[in-house]
């Protein structure tokens, strides 16, 4: 008969109706699955007590697929078909991954076709023919999918899936579209750092704010939170792709080499010190000492002992690495260390005593470690899932996100005006009006941009569309509403409507692919360094452009009605253009206005001149009488 | 008249009344719907009712409202592992049959 799990009060849900929800930690190195049973948020052990799924997937010939331990063993055999960490390629172009040469993989670029989820992202040619990363990924999840209904023992509603803080949109959606093609309903994605917070259940805690400090295998990231109202805030993210816990395995891996003179071994040799190194480092986390022997293929036999504090001193400054990017943060979220109400930590290598001692200093307080530092995110993302699911009272609403970087679209001018600003919640819907520029304009170009910056040409392009059969009208008459939706997943639509005639046109974006690591950090950090530069460029602009239509303006009204003007006064006002034309080509915006104004004060008598004769047209032929009636 | 819980599901229960960090004891119960007429119905308590009849069992509080208790009288819970899946077991001596999944039953 079935299993049952004791519910919260009055939550009992009918026979059939169990709603089975999963958090997954999606990880470069591992994955795990948790769910929230008789109340307490677990992560599901497979088959044989494992909570850690190795995420390595292998491509066979027959067609098959291996994932976790089965992969990883082959991962130097089978380099090719053997893929590792994929989760750096997911939503990217190869000319995103840095260093493709010095990976084993044959990557197969695919031209951006403009349609298609996948369109732009980097392939990977394996004897099972080309796959994308969001299939590998796929591949993944699907293990965890099965190993959850297994000890579910049902099919599951849906699943959170934690990403890193800085993914961009690209990314995101590969995740998501990943999880759809493993036959997962997402709930939800969740920003790694705000699930570590949720499992420590500072979501419930006072209001304030905490850092969230992940060293992983092999890479390292700090996030700087804000808490308020139930809402999760990055603050500032920062961190190194490539520092985690396998450079410490292998600070112990050359220590041997050089106790034992050794030099130049081959990849099995290689593989068997560094996965002693790796039993020394964590022994070395309960234990003063750890001893090395191991044999060696050609027979010769090494045995060391490694204490402590030498681990500690060869590894000082891997630690150190750790603190730039957590200074880095604070200084980009204008905060100080006083600041900061609580640390989590994250990633087995936060394990090592030398880590949390350095992190401590640096705080000047104990970090939070008493959770599991492997398995945090993905019992955070299961306490999400569970309240998503609706197994939780109506009381404890949902846990909101926010966006990373501000949406918008672009002005005339090329200036970046913004809908949605940064930090906003999420699921959010804004709409902002636009006009158009030209007299009997009857299209528009909607581009749809991310970023700080001022200018278009500083910020990311996100999506271009237009909006056609606009009703042709004098500049300005068109009412243009453009309507940005962000969904819980930080996945954005856009719609453009003319208010007047209603024609609509919209975009879901899917970005071809995304940003490289930390660009988006870059980007922030640009934005408040450029600040002053920014407001200048967004002033000369929009000078620009007002002057450019004022010059139209008066060109049109020239050729119709310029026989109104003596010669002087056509002169004088040709000068006057000519003089605003020039200065338009120099970048001082006060330049520009002041031609821009005398322009206007040359043209005064030449507009009310128009003003009469277009007054004394429409009067012509028409009694007193009549007027009066009006 | 009792219900009863086996030591390793008192075990389990007072492991996850610790850990939820609050609860007064397990409220067990039964209500109309399922293909096979009756439902289980097995909740934290956090505070008991007053027509709540109450059971001790192996240091664990177990309440049940009267026009529960005729259907599950003499039942004893049992907390077990099949496979990957683990979680209570409800042996009730009144069940006639029950459906083919165990979460339903008649009596």
């Amino acid at each position: 008969m079935a299993l049952l799990q004791i519910s919260e009060p009055g939550l009992s849900t009918l026979p059939h109706q169990h709603r089975l929800a999963v958090g997954i930690d999606l990880g470069t190195t591992n994955s795990l699955v948790a769910t929230v049973r008789n109340g307490i948020s677990v992560v599901l052990n497979d088959e044989n007590g494992r909570a850690m799924l190795p995420s390595v997937v292998r491509y066979l010939a027959d067609g098959s697929v291996a994932v976790g331990e089965a992969a990883q063993a082959m991962q130097s055999e089978d380099a090719a078909n053997t893929i590792v960490s994929v989760k750096r390629f997911m939503g990217r172009g190869l000319k995103d991954v840095g260093e493709i040469s010095r990976l084993p993989y044959c990557f197969a670029d695919v031209p951006s076709t403009g349609s298609g989820q996948d369109s732009g992202m980097l392939q990977l040619r394996t004897v099972a023919g080309v796959k994308s990363p969001v299939e590998v990924s796929a591949e993944i999840l699907k293990v965890l999918r099965s190993r959850a209904e297994a000890a579910l023992g049902g099919e599951l509603v849906g699943a959170v899936i934690t990403v890193p803080a800085y993914f961009d949109d690209a990314q995101r959606q590969a995740t998501k579209d990943g999880a759809r093609l493993a036959g997962l309903n997402v709930l939800r994605l969740l920003n790694e750092p705000t699930a570590a917070a949720i499992a420590y259940g500072l979501d419930n805690a006072a209001e304030g704010i905490y850092a969230v400090y992940d060293l992983g295998g092999g890479t390292f990231d700090i996030s700087i939170l804000r808490l308020s109202r139930g809402v999760f805030e990055v603050l500032a993210a920062n961190g190194n792709s490539a520092l985690g816990g396998d450079d410490f395995d292998q600070r112990i891996h050359c220590w041997l080499l050089e106790k034992n003179h050794l030099s130049a071994l081959g990849p099995q040799d290689t593989r068997l010190l560094l996965t002693h190194a790796r039993a020394a480092k964590e022994q070395l986390t309960e234990h003063a000492e750890a001893r090395i022997t191991a044999a060696l293929s050609n027979g010769e036999v090494i045995d060391n002992v490694l204490t402590r504090d030498e681990f500690q001193s060869m590894s000082q400054n891997l630690v150190e690495h750790t603190l730039q990017p957590l200074r880095r943060a604070l200084r980009d979220a204008k905060l100080g260390v006083a600041d900061i109400k609580g640390v989590v930590m994250v990633g087995g290598a936060t394990r090592m005593p030398q880590v949390q001692h350095a992190v401590e200093e640096f705080f000047g307080q104990t970090p939070l470690t008493n959770l599991d530092p492997d398995k945090v995110v993905a019992l955070g993302a299961a306490i999400q899932a569970n309240l998503l699911a609706g197994n939780r009272s109506g009381d404890e609403w949902l846990l909101l996100d926010v966006i990373p970087l501000s949406l918008g679209i672009e002005t005339m001018g090329g200036l970046a005006e913004k809908i949605i600003p940064r930090n906003s919640t999420i699921p959010t819907a804004r709409a902002q009006e636009f006009t158009t520029y030209k007299d009997g304009q009857t299209a528009m170009s909607i581009h749809v941009v991310q970023g700080e910056r001022e200018l278009v040409s500083d910020c990311r392009s996100l999506a271009k569309f237009e909006l056609r059969g606009i009703p042709a009208m004098v500049a300005g008459a068109a009412r243009i509403r453009v309507t940005f939706q962000v969904d819980a997943d930080g996945l954005l639509n856009v719609s453009a409507r003319e208010m007047g005639s209603g024609v609509e046109a919209a975009i879901a974006v899917k970005p071809s692919y995304g940003l490289s690591d930390g660009e988006i950090t870059r980007m922030l950090q640009e934005s408040t360094q450029h600040a002053q530069d920014d407001m200048h460029a967004r002033a000369l602009r929009e000078q620009q452009t007002e002057a450019g239509q004022l010059l139209e303006a008066v060109q049109h009204a020239l050729e119709q009605d310029g026989g109104l003007l003596d010669q002087a006064e056509r002169t004088l006002i040709e000068t006057q253009m000519g003089l605003l034309r020039d200065t338009l080509q120099l970048a001082d915006h006060l330049a520009i206005k002041r031609a821009a104004t005398a322009l206007n004060d040359a043209t005064v008598s030449f507009a009310q001149a128009r003003m009469d004769k277009s007054v004394a047209h429409v009067l012509t032929g028409k009694k007193i009488a009549e007027l009066g009636d009006k | 008249m009792a219900i009863t819980l086996t030591e390793n599901a008192a075990k389990h229960v007072q492991n996850f009344i610790i850990k939820r960090g609050k609860g007064v004891g397990l409220r067990i119960g039964v209500r109309t719907s399922g293909c096979s007429g009756m439902a289980y119905k097995l909740e934290f308590a956090d505070e008991v009712a007053s027509d709540d009849l109450q059971f001790a069992s192996h240091g664990v509080t177990l309440l049940v409202d009267p026009k529960s208790l005729s259907y599950i009288d003499g039942m004893e819970l049992d907390y077990t592992r099949e496979g990957l899946n683990e979680g209570f077991k409800f042996n009730n001596p009144n069940v006639k049959n029950q459906c083919g999944c165990g979460e339903s039953f008649g009596v």
